[in-house]
Parts: C-alpha cells; sequence; structure tokens
C-alpha cells in the first residue's frame, strides 16, 4: 500500500515538473556582442518573472543553430546575413528588409524556428587596417584596399576565411590578392594588427575593440556585405509552449540602434566592466529592468591587475576548475573501459587490429568544433556530448599503447609460459598484461594530458570547464579572463602528468 | 634414416618419435626422424643451425606439431592429448631462462605447480631450489633482473624440475652463459641429473657439452639423424663423413682449452 502511495506521490511530482514551464536555456555564439545580447534577453526574461539557463559562449553558429534546432537551446541572437549566407546558403542581396522577411520565413519552413522582430541595430563585417597604414596608402575603401592588397598581410576569423560572405566573395568582389593570410581568433587578432604582425583584420562594425585599438574601418564601397540585423531567433519548443517568452524577448526589437550598440560593446571590450553589468544597465536606460540578479559577479569592473582578477574571481575559477576535473576524469575512466578491453581483443586477432586502431587514430584528426556539431541532433549540448567528444579522443593512446604493450611483452617470457603449460588466456591475464603494464599506464598518462587540454572544448556546447573563460576572454579580448581558465589548465595537466607518473611507477614489474 | 638407440624395452620407453616429418614452406625442417629414449636417459641433438634439433624438440610438447609422423610420451600419442596438459608434464628449460620478469624466484619456481593445483606448491618449490643450489632463505625473494645469468638458468631448471615432470626438455640451457659459468652449471646439471635418474633431451651446439651430459647422442644435419649413438661409440665410431668432421673440429678446438686448464 505504502509503496503504491509513494510511486503514486512521484508520478504526481514527475508529471507536474513536466507540465510546469521548463526554464528557458539563453545562448550565444563566442563574441562579445553575442555574449552582451544574450545577457539582455536573461535578464530580461528574469525581469518578466521566467526561470532562466545561460549557455553563453556556443562554439560557432553550426553549433549555436544546430542547438536550436534540436530545442538544446531556446533563445540566441544572431544575424540576418548570417542567416542567408552561412546556414541557409543563398546569395546575397542587398535590402534589409527583403534579407529579414526571406530569412524568417525560409527558416519558419525549413528549420520551424522563429526570428523576433530584429534589435534595431546592423553588425556587418567591418574590414580594418591600422590608422598609420591607412593613413600611408591612402586607404579609404575596399576598393582602395584592393589596390594595395598585394603589399599586405591578413588576419583573418576562421570563420570569414571559410564563409562564401566571407573572403571568398570579398576577394572577388574587390579584386584582393593578399601577401598572406593567416587565420587568427578575435583576441590575437587585434593583438596582432597592433603589433604589427598582420595588416589587415575582419572586425564587426559595432565592435568595441575597433575604438580600442584605433582602427580604420574601410568603406563597402561596393556593397559586398549584405544586411546583417540583428535580432533573437527562437527554438520550436519556445515557440510552441512559451508564450510569456517570446512576448518579453519582443520587448527589445527595435530598442538598440547602432550607435548605442557600439557604446555598450565599448564597455564590455574596452572598459571590461562586466556583461552583466552592462546588460543590467543597458536595460535601466530602455525601461526594460526589473530585478536585479543576486548572483551578479561582485564586479571587478576596468582592467586592474591578474592577480586581482583571480582573487575577485576564484570561487568561480573554483567551480569551473571542478567541473573540469570531473570531465577529464569522467571520460578517462569511460575511455580506459573502452578503450583496455579493445587492445585486449586487438591483440587476439592480430590480423585486423592495425586497420582498426588507424580508424580509431583518424578519430582524433577530426576537428573538435566539427565533432561538437555532428553530435549535437543526436545528443543535444551540455555535458553528454563533451563527454562522448572526449572519450573519442582519449580512445588512440591507450588503445594503441594497450596493443602493442601486450603484443610485444618479453618474448622470452611469454614463450616460456606457453611451453611450461599455460592457456592463451592465462598468458595473457598474468603474463602479458602485468608486463605490459608500465606501457599502458604511458598510454593512459598521454590520454589524460590531452583530455585537460581537449576538455577546454567542452565550452563550446555549453558544458562549463576551464574552457569558459578561455572562449570568453577570447571573444572579449580579455587576457586575465583567458589566462584565469589557461593558468588552472595547465596546472591540472601538470599535476595530472606528475599523478600518473607516480601510479605508473607503482605498476612496474620490478621495486 | 630411422636409428634407434638400441637395447630398450616398449615399457620402459619414455619418449618415441616416428618419421616425424615438418615443413617450414619449402624448407624442410623434420624429415622423417624417428628415435626411441627408455627411461633415465639423456639425449642430446647436436648439430648447426637450421639442422631441426630444435624443432624436433619442439614437437615432444607439442610447440610444434609435425605434418607427419608420431610422437609419443610415456607411450601416448601427443597429438591424442591436450597440448596445455601435455606441458605442464613435460619440463622445459630455454636457453634464456624465460624466467617472469615480474614474479620473485619463489613464484617462478611455483608456476608449473600451481597450474597443476599442488597443495604444497611453495614447499616443493624451495626443495626445488635447494636441488639446484640455491638457498631458498637467500634466492627466494629475489626479482629475476637481479640474478646473475647463471643463478637465473638455475631457477630455470628449478622451475622445471619443481613438477617432477618425466621428462625434461632443455634448449640450449647453457648457450648464453661464459665459460666458466657454463662449466659449473654443466657439472651441477650432470649431478641433478644421475640424481633423479631424469629422462632428458639438451638441445645444444657444443660437442663437449653433449658428450659431457648425454648417454645419447644424435647428430643432426638438414632434418635428419646421421648418428644416434653413445659418446663413446660416437667418438670411437663415427658413421659419417659430417660426424667425423664434426668431431675432429670440436677436437680441434677443445686442446687449447685443456692446456690452460
Amino acid at each position: 500500500m505504502n509503496v503504491v502511495a509513494i510511486a503514486a506521490l512521484f508520478i504526481q511530482l514527475a508529471t507536474q515538473g513536466g507540465r510546469a514551464t521548463p526554464p528557458v536555456v539563453v545562448a550565444s555564439k563566442p563574441f562579445g556582442e553575442s555574449y552582451l545580447l544574450a545577457e539582455m534577453f536573461a535578464q530580461l526574461l528574469e525581469a518578466r518573472g521566467l526561470r532562466v539557463v545561460r549557455r553563453p559562449g556556443l562554439g560557432a553558429t553550426e553549433i549555436a543553430f544546430g542547438a536550436l534546432r534540436a530545442n538544446a537551446i531556446d533563445v540566441y541572437p544572431e544575424y540576418t546575413g548570417t542567416g542567408l549566407l552561412a546556414i541557409l546558403g543563398e546569395q546575397p542581396m542587398g535590402d534589409a528588409e527583403a534579407v529579414y522577411a526571406r530569412v524568417s520565413r525560409e527558416f519558419r519552413v525549413k528549420y520551424d524556428v522563429r526570428w523576433l522582430p530584429p534589435l534595431g541595430f546592423e553588425n556587418s563585417y567591418a574590414i580594418a587596417v591600422r590608422r598609420r597604414t591607412a593613413d600611408s596608402l591612402h586607404l579609404r575603401t575596399l576598393s582602395d584596399l584592393g589596390a594595395a592588397s598585394a603589399r599586405l598581410r591578413a588576419g583573418l576569423t576562421p570563420d570569414f576565411i571559410g564563409r562564401a560572405d566571407g573572403l571568398p566573395g570579398l576577394q572577388r568582389a574587390y579584386a584582393l590578392h593578399f601577401r598572406d593570410v593567416r587565420a587568427l581568433l578575435p583576441a590575437v587578432k587585434y593583438q596582432a594588427l597592433a603589433a604589427g604582425e598582420v595588416d589587415v583584420i575582419d572586425g564587426y562594425s559595432t565592435d568595441g575593440l575597433i575604438a580600442r585599438y584605433d582602427l580604420v574601418v574601410l568603406a563597402d564601397d561596393r556593397h559586398f556585405f549584405p544586411p546583417y540585423q540583428a535580432a533573437a531567433v527562437v527554438s520550436p519548443r519556445l515557440a510552441k509552449d512559451n508564450p510569456a517568452a517570446i512576448a518579453a524577448l519582443a520587448e527589445l526589437s527595435g530598442r538598440l540602434d547602432d550607435e548605442q550598440m557600439r557604446a555598450l560593446n565599448k564597455r564590455v571590450e574596452v572598459d571590461g566592466t562586466s556583461v552583466a553589468t552592462v546588460a543590467r544597465d543597458a536595460l535601466a536606460s530602455l525601461s526594460l529592468d526589473g530585478a536585479t540578479r543576486a548572483t551578479d559577479v561582485a564586479a571587478s569592473t576596468g582592467r586592474d591587475g591578474m592577480s586581482a582578477y583571480m582573487r575577485a574571481h576564484w570561487r568561480e575559477i573554483g567551480h569551473l576548475l571542478a567541473r573540469h576535473i570531473v570531465l577529464v576524469a569522467v571520460s578517462l575512466l569511460c575511455a580506459v573501459a573502452v578503450a583496455l578491453p579493445l587492445g585486449l581483443v586487438l591483440e587476439r586477432m592480430s590480423g585486423r587490429a592495425e586497420s582498426v586502431i588507424r580508424a580509431v587514430g583518424v578519430l582524433q584528426t577530426l576537428p573538435g568544433i566539427a565533432l561538437l556539431a555532428f553530435m549535437i541532433p543526436l545528443l543535444g549540448i551540455g555535458v553528454v556530448p563533451a563527454l562522448v567528444a572526449l572519450v573519442l579522443y582519449s580512445l588512440y593512446p591507450i588503445v594503441r599503447n594497450t596493443f602493442t604493450g601486450v603484443r610485444d611483452a618479453d618474448p622470452a617470457a611469454v614463450a616460456a609460459a606457453r611451453a611450461l603449460g599455460m592457456t592463451d588466456a592465462q598468458i595473457l591475464r598474468h603474463v602479458r598484461f602485468p608486463l605490459a603494464m608500465p606501457v599502458i599506464m604511458a598510454g593512459i598518462r598521454t590520454a589524460a594530458v590531452i583530455d585537460v587540454g581537449t576538455a577546454t572544448l567542452a565550452a563550446f556546447i555549453g558544458a562549463g570547464g576551464l574552457g569558459e573563460p578561455i572562449v570568453a576572454g577570447l571573444a572579449l579580448a580579455d587576457t586575465r579572463m583567458i589566462l584565469s581558465g589557461a593558468i588552472p589548465a595547465a596546472l591540472l595537466a601538470l599535476a595530472v602528468d606528475g599523478g600518473l607518473a607516480i601510479v605508473e611507477r607503482w605498476t612496474q614489474p620490478e621495486t | 634414416m630411422a636409428v634407434s638407440a638400441a637395447g630398450t624395452n616398449s615399457q620402459s620407453i619414455v619418449l618415441s618419435a616416428e618419421r616425424v616429418t615438418k615443413r617450414f614452406g619449402d624448407v624442410s625442417a623434420l624429415d622423417e626422424v624417428s628415435l626411441t629414449l627408455p627411461r633415465g636417459a639423456s639425449l642430446a641433438l647436436i648439430g648447426e643451425s637450421g639442422s631441426g634439433k630444435t624443432t624436433l624438440l619442439r614437437t615432444f610438447n607439442r610447440l610444434v606439431d609435425p605434418d607427419a609422423g608420431v610422437v609419443c610420451v610415456d607411450g601416448v600419442d601427443v597429438s591424442t592429448v591436450d597440448p596445455v596438459q601435455l606441458r605442464r608434464r613435460i619440463g622445459y628449460v630455454p636457453q634464456d631462462g624465460g624466467l617472469l620478469p615480474h614474479w620473485r624466484v619463489q613464484r617462478n619456481v611455483e608456476l608449473v605447480l600451481r597450474l597443476n593445483g599442488a597443495p604444497d606448491a611453495a614447499e616443493r618449490a624451495r626443495s626445488a631450489l635447494t636441488l639446484v643450489g640455491l638457498d631458498p632463505a637467500r634466492f627466494a625473494d629475489r626479482w629475476p633482473r637481479k640474478l646473475s645469468g647463471g643463478q637465473r638458468q638455475r631457477v630455470a631448471i628449478a622451475r622445471a624440475l619443481a613438477g617432477e615432470p618425466s621428462l625434461l626438455l632443455l634448449d640450449e640451457p647453457f648457450g648464453a652463459l661464459d665459460a666458466i659459468t657454463r662449466a659449473d652449471l654443466q657439472d651441477a646439471f650432470a649431478g641433478i641429473r644421475e640424481r633423479l635418474a631424469m629422462t632428458t633431451v639438451l638441445v645444444t651446439h657444443d660437442l663437449h657439452e653433449a658428450l659431457l651430459l648425454a648417454t645419447h647422442v644424435a647428430v643432426m644435419r638438414a632434418g635428419k639423424i646421421e648418428q644416434i649413438a653413445s659418446p663413446e661409440a660416437l667418438v670411437a665410431d663415427p658413421a659419417t663423413a659430417y660426424v667425423k668432421r664434426l668431431l675432429e673440429r670440436a677436437r680441434v678446438a677443445a686442446e687449447p682449452a685443456e692446456n690452460i686448464s
């Protein structure tokens, strides 16, 4: 009777939980303006009494949009031009309203994804050079750049280099032939330009960093770049189930112009004010504010020193470090559980072993972002796909070392064991495996150290870890933030390597 | 080319091979080899590399299965016996000792006893160590890598003898040792063999070792037995030109060594 009652209670609770509106998952892509807009969405939703989960800094367009389609996130800021060219794969068109109409219809039909009305400002690509370069070569427009490009080196975001609406199209439109093109991440990109390592970079027209580094944006005199109006894109589930959230998000439509956005971006990217603070101030100035978040980071504003930053954020960093350790530990255990038996099985079927191991090795060459993007339809975003990716990346060194360690175990000892009447299974268990232990441990150690580095990728799909401040810091050109993730990650790698070295010594057959 | 050691009856025959043939690809390793070995006898298989002596030895415990012919141990056709069970009844000493480097001496010597489920493995391993001249109190807890080459071979012999096998196979057991250690071990082994009246087959390329340790010497060449006889008979009456040359070469090599000693 009691059991039935408890079961009934559980079912009641579970169904109630199911009926209650789930939190709205707000995400962004990994660059400053996207972080800021997402935080504004989140605070606005909270001000309207909705629960919010934040997933900032998702890898790239494929990952953010893939997650939205799969209902793994509910809303993130996107740009109409990106939707048209990068997601729909269509040709650029000139008129802003026509582009918005096109993407909002096509997204609804093809993906069941909704574009809310645009926020009001445009943020196009901006090709920028140092003021000195512009002056000495008399550069004002991209046509001017075309003539001078043979002497110049470009440092462009990987995204931009690959996209049809990026470098390939731009080269055709303006007859550009750069002396050299390098792929650079945002933070590095601006610093490289300032240091004279490259001469031309791609930025965003509303970028705060353009002002910070005193750069000249060259005019798009042939109107190559399509309009990039910013708007909230909304998942099928949110559009269907949560009209209150849609209404709240729509309050921002048409409220932000180019100048306001540039000023907001500057506060984040140049002044170093926290995203949460800038978002709150922005909502307040638009009279859209409500509740202030209690969890707001003890805003260490300004560009003060590294140690002050670490002191102000140690609690957060501790949480990220703990999450990082969990990601590494769980993925490593799973990888050992898969790779070790696989290595032992492969030793028994020596004929096909090499091809299987090579196939496992190919997994490791897959680009992380591509692998993560590929898994979103199957596993969504968050910890699970991150763990799967980490396991796949850890398999190779363990399988390889287990296989070769067991295969090449002291041939004289193995031959003697067989001649004295051990079965193959006994030889494997009592001779080959213990003799291979140091080699196997070395493989596990290699995998673990690689894992600590690779786990920073988890930030791209919202699984947290020390990659979060690294990705955000790169996006916001905030060196302290990058180091607050990178230094603990490096120390963790050293600690893991040292710890496993001790374990490795224990497994040596001789004292 | 079937030659048998004379003066045996079927009751006391521990090992016999009949027309044993083995090919590796195009190479004939064993070509219809036949022999019989009475209980307590010690057979030395001698010949150059590639003469088939090690392959023949390995057919006795089914590390090699012949293409044709029959090998019998204790009167039973070995091809009808599970090779793992067979090997547990036959002692084996490889050239390099083949000690398991992750086990201490004691555990190494217990190997066959434990495989056979002997209840008093620890005790019997210790007496085997004593038998080969190693004090268990000093050596039982050592790691193989901390032993000299001669000590390692003694442990390997103890391991092979601990299970009290009916037949002991040794594959060039002293080949990798320096001359003095080798002489010590040969003496020690000859003593043990006599005490236990153990039936042994020894592969060697050293004629002096064969003459010293064997009751029967089989000279092998190209997969066949040229001559099988007692050491005295072999020296006195070599059956073929090849055996004669072998003896002459060994004598030339031996003289300076005798002068030194």
